[in-house]
């Protein structure tokens, strides 16, 4: 509630900081299932997450199967090449056939549903990347300070 | 039957599917300031048809997809949180899909 009693509207605000292939889809997700529920979403793309917004890597981002411990592969086979490509093909494979939409599909989507998308400033400089190296969808570059800024009451998930 | 009649579970959704007529629709969309033209008909049939066929609630792809009108669209049609607005509506149960 605000002060004037009048209810405050719902929002939510992802931070995706891992550009993996299995960690884009979480925050993706979840903003969308927001905006699909009439809650507020907006996106904030750092560090590695930038990958997921990233014109030149969004269309091949790939499972992270080393180091995992969910991964169904041990380690030292995971690490083989080509496992991961392998691995990552299949993901895709079984997505499509849950209608699970690809990385660039999926952020057009969340752009349509009126979700707002935004690029980290400092992990930008420190990938010497400049706006025109994300999708269009990407709103505004931020400081991490704008977006505290602006996810004022909101919800916040870190991902 | 009137909106006073109509049972409904605890998050809004019509608790007997049997309850639901077109004007029901019109005046559930009333209440939530949506007034009904054929583009939103197209989208409410979709997803009771893809309800009935299925058994399952589909979320907004699956509408989208078979109703043939883009997210976006949808997202005018039924402004602030069209998936549970189309399902209340359409009287079928809360969707099932995250997508």
């Amino acid at each position: 509630m605000t002060d004037s009693g009048t209810p405050k509207k719902r929002s939510l605000s992802v931070i995706c900081s891992k550009g993996s292939f299995d960690m884009a889809y979480p925050g993706l997700i979840l903003a969308n299932a927001a905006r699909m529920a009439g809650v507020d979403a907006r996106l904030f793309f750092t560090f590695w997450g930038l990958d997921i917004v990233n014109k030149k890597k969004i269309d091949h981002l790939h499972l992270s199967l080393v180091g995992n411990p969910s991964s169904p592969l041990p380690t030292m086979i995971a690490g083989l090449p080509g496992v991961e490509a392998l691995a990552t093909a299949q993901m895709r494979k079984e997505m499509e056939r849950l209608d699970i939409p690809p990385v660039r599909e999926f952020i057009e989507m969340l752009d349509d549903a009126g979700a707002d998308l935004y690029g980290c400033q400092m992990a930008l400089d420190m990938f010497k990347l400049t706006k025109d190296d994300l999708v269009p969808q990407v709103k505004e570059i931020l400081t991490a300070m704008d977006f505290m800024d602006m996810s004022e009451g909101a919800q916040i998930v870190f991902i | 039957m009137s909106l006073e009649a109509v049972q409904t579970d605890a998050e809004g959704y019509l608790a007997n599917r049997d309850d639901w007529s077109q004007e029901l629709a019109m005046k559930l969309a009333k209440e939530f300031n949506v007034e009904l033209g054929d583009e939103h008909w197209k989208v409410l049939n979709a997803a009771r048809a893809i309800e009935t066929e299925s058994g399952s609630s589909p979320g907004l792809r699956k509408i989208s997809k078979r109703a043939d009108t883009p997210i976006k669209a949808i997202y005018t049609l039924f402004p602030d949180g069209p998936a549970k607005l189309i399902a209340k509506i359409a009287g079928i149960p809360k969707p099932k899909s995250c997508l």
